[in-house]
């Protein structure tokens, strides 16, 4: 493996003071912003490329999280969200208006290539048009599409006509090359090994992968739109478990609880924080367990043993969590402000039940560890094929698993943290690898840090005193966080940096709400991996992706 | 036979004799079933061969693989262990629909997707049945109002068995299955419904501003799906 790590060239100037980034950017700045989560910066549409280049080499923001678009009034507005990958806790916002007849601004995706589909997706949905981007087309609408559905003189009944153009002929003209001879074919979008309805344009030369292009959007549900719709205090916590579906529930309603509870400052009590990581730690178990089965049923073939084993550990910890917020997959269980029962009676039974999965829990991983990992077969499918080196994986904005196999120090629960994990013993995990077997053991050595932590949340939920069990703290029914705040607030999520951008404008509802899915920007990095490789390594590199439809399409 | 006499009476030992002189004394009684007992000396049953096919169609169902959103989560608990649906003759999921014959839908449908769904629908060999899995296949459930998503499954195809849940346990998938089974059993066909969303070729399509609009962007052979959200429920 051909692995340089260029890891010298980082923070050349640790810029912390928002003053120094300003004297940095010298006159591209023409305003400024204060965000919760950052400073902002305003700058000329015409200079962003400019901006994110100086504050990528020359200090250090070598994260683009997220690409977040919306319409005002007066005015359209795109922000680049900026951290860096070694100190997650320094962000900087980069705030770009665009004019309101008129929306161009200039694109980024020359400096983080990630902000290619994110700016995509701002094209799309909001209706900003990038310049200089290299393929400005819409990426979750059919291209056929009407209007774009978060401008605000979107008419949601217009009728609309989508096309189905892709039950292309393989050997047509358009897509064969005389020379090389080439062949195009689709994947998807039922296809059972794109893990949901994920449609791949594959050009094939002989069995290698000349080409591939995700094509997404088969499952956009306007989550974006139903969270603008709904109410802080209660009517947007139900959909974040729908987002990251693989029973990773907690973990997304951990996102919005943070960012909310830091927009409306509200803090929560030790004792649900305890809950909290408690929960979100069985839910990293779960999508861990689901990662594992359907990897090996994409590698080793069709229902084999391992997947019975994995969703029979599954089974366990979705026995666990019904215990606990009464449901298998959509909990609904944290409030803004804690959780919203204690955990169930008799205690001791919970704690006991909890306890015996843990026990025979490195059993099982073992077991996993003679059927896959350790198999000669497995190894030669995953060992050396979907190659993503670290410098690519971080210009992609690639996060959780993705990142950590390939040897990028990465982990918000760590590195920003939250809840109660700063006071727990454990450790992150990385591999560097950078292959397809990386990732894969990330997720095995994760499940085992988590179950430390449950261990450990178990312990102090036990001898937690009577009288001290706050599972709530006092807040309004009604939230109406001051006009014009903006947040953005991040997780790890199982599947990496999960993150929300609100914006308050002293109604009950937020004004904008953005969700940074962390399978957006890493199935993003797919090409990267596969070009070159057979098909079948392929997808294994998308099954070690491990992304789920809902969240990448939201 | 009277109603008060039990079907299987003392009277069938001369026949259980028969039985078990032509197979032979060797055999032992494990053949000595009480479908056997039933039987008597004849293999043979007499029914109507409609009423067969229904009942070997609804004992063996082959599953369309493939999954949407959330439900699919639970649908695959389904088939895996602990709930284990091929206990009931229909956990067999094949990838391609052409050799399928039930198409679970589990999860949202959305613009992109609805043609999609319907393309494969139409190429599942008939007789084909459709289980509607979750809340989002029978109205668009939590995402009803979103501006991308079709209200139900019934927009595009036609359902037999609607499992409601958000999404619905596998106890209850297993339950609209084996009604779906019975239903079959029974001869029973999916109900008539109505589908305002069908493929069409471009050039089929009324024109209106829309479609004037859009000549240069589509093919006239291509096939479309126009949706109109207003008259949606």
């Amino acid at each position: 493996m051909s692995l340089e790590k260029p890891e010298a060239d980082e923070a050349v100037v640790p810029a912390d003071d928002a003053e120094d980034i300003a004297a940095l950017l010298g006159e591209n700045v023409i305003g400024r912003e204060e965000h919760v989560n950052a400073p902002g910066f305003v700058v000329r549409p015409d200079a962003v490329q400019d901006t994110l280049s100086t504050l990528k080499d020359e200090a250090g923001y070598d994260h683009l999280s997220v690409v977040t678009a919306q319409e005002y009034e007066n005015r359209y507005e795109s922000i680049y969200h900026l951290k860096k990958y070694d100190d997650p806790t320094q962000e900087v916002s980069v705030v770009v208006p665009a004019d309101k007849e008129n929306p161009v601004s200039e694109s980024g995706a020359g400096v983080f290539t990630t902000a290619d589909w994110h700016e995509r997706e701002a094209y799309d949905l909001v209706g900003i048009d990038y310049e200089g981007h290299p393929d400005l087309k819409r990426i979750l609408l059919p291209e056929t599409w009407q209007g774009h559905p978060l401008s605000m003189d979107y008419d949601q009944d217009q009728p609309q006509v989508v096309s189905l153009s892709e039950h292309a002929n393989p050997l047509q003209d358009d897509y064969k090359d005389a020379e090389s001879d080439t062949m195009f074919v689709n994947i998807g979008p039922h296809h059972p090994a794109t893990h949901g309805v994920l449609h791949l344009k594959t050009t094939l030369d002989g069995e290698q992968v000349a080409d591939v292009e995700s094509d997404i959007g088969y499952l956009h549900r306007s989550e974006e739109q139903m969270a603008q719709n709904g109410t802080y205090r209660y009517q947007i916590m139900p959909y974040p478990d729908r987002w990251d579906y693989i029973s990773a529930g907690l973990l997304n309603e951990y996102a919005y609880a943070r960012a909310a509870e830091d927009l409306a400052d509200i803090d929560v009590p030790e004792y649900a924080q305890v809950i909290r990581t408690m929960g979100a730690e069985m839910c990293r178990i779960a999508a861990h367990m689901l990662a594992l089965a359907t990897f090996a049923l994409d590698v080793n073939g069709d229902f084999t043993a391992t997947f019975m084993y994995a969703i029979n550990d599954r089974e366990q910890v979705q026995n666990l969590l019904e215990d606990l917020t009464g449901q298998r997959m959509m909990f609904n269980y944290f409030r803004l402000g804690g959780v919203v029962w204690d955990l169930p009676e008799p205690r001791e039974e919970f704690f006991s039940k909890t306890r015996d999965f843990l026990d025979q829990l490195p059993e099982s991983v073992e077991e996993y560890h003679d059927l896959l990992t350790s198999n000669e077969i497995f190894q030669m499918r995953t060992v050396d094929t979907g190659i993503l080196p670290p410098e690519v994986a971080k210009d992609y904005g690639a996060t959780g698993p993705v990142a950590r196999g390939s040897g990028v120090d990465y982990d918000l629960r760590r590195d920003d943290p939250y809840g109660y994990y700063d006071e727990l013993d454990w450790d992150v995990v990385t591999e560097d690898g950078c292959d397809n077997y990386a990732r894969l053991l990330v997720r095995m050595r994760e499940v085992e840090e988590s179950a430390k932590i449950i261990e450990q949340c178990i312990d102090l939920l036990e001898d937690w005193p009577d009288e001290e069990r706050t599972i709530q703290a006092n807040v309004p029914r009604t939230l109406r966080p001051d006009d014009d705040t903006e947040i953005y607030r991040a997780v790890e999520a199982a599947k990496g940096e999960l993150g929300i951008y609100m914006r308050a404008d002293g109604t009950d509802k937020p004004a904008r709400f953005k969700i940074r899915s962390p399978c957006f920007s890493n199935l993003q990095t797919l090409p990267e991996m596969a070009q070159g490789e057979y098909i079948p390594d392929m997808i294994a590199a998308l099954g070690s992706l491990d992304i789920v439809l809902g969240e990448v399409d939201r | 036979m009277s109603s008060d006499q039990p079907f299987i009476t003392d009277d069938s030992a001369v026949l259980t004799e028969t039985r078990d002189a032509r197979m032979g004394a060797e055999r032992g009684d494990r053949f000595n079933s009480r479908l056997r007992e039933a039987f008597g000396s004849s293999p043979f049953i007499l029914t109507k061969f409609d009423k067969f096919m229904n009942w070997c169609r609804g004992s063996s169902m082959f599953m369309l693989q493939f999954g949407i959103a959330c439900c699919s989560i639970e649908m695959m608990h389904t088939y895996a262990v602990k709930h284990d649906l091929d206990r009931f003759g229909s956990g067999v999921p094949r990838a391609s629909p052409r050799q399928a014959d039930v198409m679970i839908v589990p999860g949202t449908i959305v613009s992109k997707f609805a043609p999609r769904m319907k393309r494969v629908y139409d190429q599942m060999p008939e007789p084909k049945f459709v289980v509607g899995m979750g809340s989002c296949t029978i109205s668009g459930g939590p995402f009803q109002e979103g501006y991308n998503v079709v209200k139900g499954a019934e927009e595009v195809i036609p359902v037999d068995i609607h499992v409601p849940g958000c999404p619905p346990r596998p106890e209850a998938l297993v339950y609209g299955v084996a009604k779906l089974q019975e239903r079959i059993a029974n001869g029973e066909a999916s109900p008539v419904t109505v589908k305002p969303y069908e493929l069409e070729q471009f050039s089929d399509l009324e024109r209106d501003e829309l479609v004037d609009h859009l000549t240069d962007e589509i093919d006239e052979d291509d096939l479309v799906m126009r949706y109109n959200f207003a008259d949606s429920p």
